[in-house]
């Protein structure tokens, strides 16, 4: 009677670790083929991006063929050209862009200053103001403003776009820097205010050095959005302050058979933008949120 | 005595409140530049677009122009163009958010656990929120959509489906797949940052106590989640109600008046006619519209953004 016992206790054992064990390679194989899953999934989301720049490198030959050339001979042909051609829409959208984030910058951060760490009276209301601008859709200030620079003589000048994308910013940087002065500890403030500094004296030796990478942050996501906006350029520019969106309109239609040209372009109208976002990726979620999520 | 202290007492509440006064006046000085800024550029046209709505006025007639009353929005309530722009800007909106949600939440509780080459993933993953929406039409419309040379297309073939003209006959489906492609990883930023704020304990202590990953899911991330959730869509409708460029560059609003927004259409009575006084009215329903919608959104963003580190500020 006991040997048998003696038999099945170590075989009861063995099927118990082996089952937990059996678990185990279940558990890592579940997550082996999550993680495949994921990337699948993710490359599938960066596939268009790829076969963007990818099709930059092609002959327009190798560009719109049946079925589609996975492999060919590279070249920088479209990229140069694309370049050349996108020459004046590209520094007129660095002027602008960068203009523009300079005034975004110098007016947002005494707001924000006046909303969090000496805040006035209605900070709140203020602060709601900003936002509720955000949501008002342009659909619904273009007309005046289409009229207004056309008589001033604005339209298609650097200016209009400088002013208009100042203005578009404005309330996402007041809300981000806000969020990053109030992470600055207050003691250091008091006592630079006990010191007697003046306003600026705080702003230029006490508060922008503390908060340099979230102004850099800001800039970053007023530069993506000022960048990459369309619907003013279109309507507002034509040749002389044409950014590069416009650029990309003329691929639109007549120029949308030469493949490798388009995606030369596509893709160097993307670059500045992709560079900042992937530069400021772990800033990036608090800029869309306005400092909401950090 | 109790008279002269009760004066006393008053000029000292009344020295204070003149204090808080000239402080508050101080205080305002560095806010004023970025107030200004902002009424006259965002505030100012848009009272003059009611104005012009008021108006018959059209640029390439400026000598006709006259006040014309409410005679803009009569026009616009019988126009059934204007109509199915108001519907399709509903369905590209909502479809779009909604969609990009489910997709952003899938890809944020992937992408929360550990996987091999997370950072990498993470790069690839935000990157079509970056692309240019102007460029992105123009990749989707030619390389992968086209009838004939397009990706989607050459795939399916594969598989022994027939070519489809995919812009022409799912003109909308298109337009909604190209802004979900750009709006997901958005979404997947908010969710896995609010996947990441979930305290670590708390799951294992939920773990320990048995519970499996499926309850957890439903009794404590996704409750978690949920302000994150509404934050995504409120953000997310808020850029996709303006949605233009793709519609611009892909199917110029068609066909027909399949994938005219709002936006589209304004553009056109305005660029296209120069009818400024019925674009006008357009803008101004537009904006009465969003101010319905922007209330709630305004609410529940206010709810995230509580008076915290404000303490002591004051």
């Amino acid at each position: 009677m006991s040997a048998p016992t003696l038999m099945r206790t170590p075989r009861a054992a063995g099927t118990g670790t082996r089952t937990a064990r059996s678990r185990m390679r279940l558990g890592s194989l579940r997550s082996a083929a999550l993680g495949l899953l994921t990337w699948v999934v993710v490359l599938l989301f960066f596939f268009p991006v790829l076969w963007m720049a990818l099709t930059g490198f092609k002959q327009e030959s190798d560009a719109a063929t049946t079925p589609p050339h996975f492999i060919f001979r590279p070249t920088l042909t479209q990229y140069s050209s694309a370049l050349s051609k996108a020459g004046p829409f590209l520094t007129h959208s660095v002027i602008i862009t960068l203009v523009a984030t300079l005034v975004v910058l110098a007016l947002a951060l005494p707001a924000a200053y006046a909303l969090s760490v000496a805040p006035v009276r209605k900070w709140r209301d203020v602060l709601f103001f900003f936002i509720s601008t955000k949501m008002l859709p342009v659909a619904g200030a273009i007309i005046p403003i289409y009229v207004i620079a056309r008589e001033l003589h604005l339209l298609d000048t650097l200016i209009v776009l400088i002013i208009l994308y100042a203005s578009l910013n404005l309330p996402i940087a007041v809300w981000m820097l806000r969020s990053f002065l109030l992470e600055v500890p207050m003691g250091i403030l008091e006592a630079a205010r006990v010191d007697g500094a003046s306003f600026l004296r705080q702003l230029r030796s006490v508060i922008m050095p503390l908060i340099t990478p979230g102004m850099a942050a800001t800039a970053l996501i007023c530069f993506i959005f000022a960048w990459n906006e369309f619907f003013l350029a279109v309507n507002l520019t034509t040749s002389n302050a044409a950014t590069v969106p416009v650029y990309l309109v003329s691929f639109q239609t007549g120029e949308g058979q030469f493949w490798a040209h388009l995606c030369a372009g596509a893709t160097l109208a993307c670059l500045p933008v992709l560079i900042a976002g992937w530069l400021a990726q772990d800033q990036l979620v608090r800029g869309l949120t306005m400092g909401a999520v950090k | 005595m109790a008279v002269l202290a009760n004066r006393r007492g008053d000029t000292a509440a009344e020295w204070a409140r003149a204090r808080d006064r000239r402080r508050n006046r101080r205080r305002r000085i560095p806010l004023l530049p970025a107030l200004l800024f902002t009424i006259v550029v965002t505030q100012i046209p848009f009272v003059l677009t009611i104005w012009y709505s008021l108006q018959s006025y059209n640029l390439y007639h400026p000598l006709t122009r006259h006040f014309a009353g409410l005679h803009n929005y009569t026009l616009l309530f019988t126009d059934a163009i204007f109509r199915t722009a108001l519907v399709n800007t509903v369905i590209l909106t909502l479809v779009p958010v909604l969609l990009s949600l489910l997709l952003g939440l899938g890809i944020a509780l992937l992408l929360d656990r550990k996987v091999f080459g997370r950072g990498v993933l993470r790069t690839l993953i935000i990157s079509p929120f970056l692309v240019m929406p102007a460029a992105a039409a123009l990749v989707w419309k030619f390389t992968l959509l086209d009838t004939e040379f397009g990706m989607l297309n050459y795939v399916l073939s594969l598989f022994g489906v027939h070519h489809t003209d995919w812009i022409n006959n799912y003109s909308k489906g298109t337009i909604i797949t190209v802004l979900t492609w750009q709006w997901t990883p958005f979404m997947v930023l908010i969710l896995l940052a609010g996947l990441q704020s979930q305290p670590a304990d708390v799951l294992e202590a939920a773990r320990v106590d048995g519970a499996g990953g499926w309850q957890i899911f439903r009794r404590m991330t996704l409750p978690h989640l949920r302000q994150y959730m509404e934050l995504g869509i409120v953000l997310g409708a808020i850029y996709l109600v303006q949605a233009f460029d793709a519609i611009f560059m892909i199917t110029s609003g068609g066909p027909g008046q399949q994938t005219t927004n709002a936006p589209y259409y304004l553009y056109e009575v305005a660029f296209r006619s120069f009818d400024i006084g019925r674009a006008s009215a357009m803008g101004v329903v537009v904006v009465v519209i969003t101010i319905v919608v922007a209330t709630f959104a305004l609410r529940t963003i206010s709810g995230l953004f509580s008076d915290e580190g404000m303490e002591g500020r004051l």
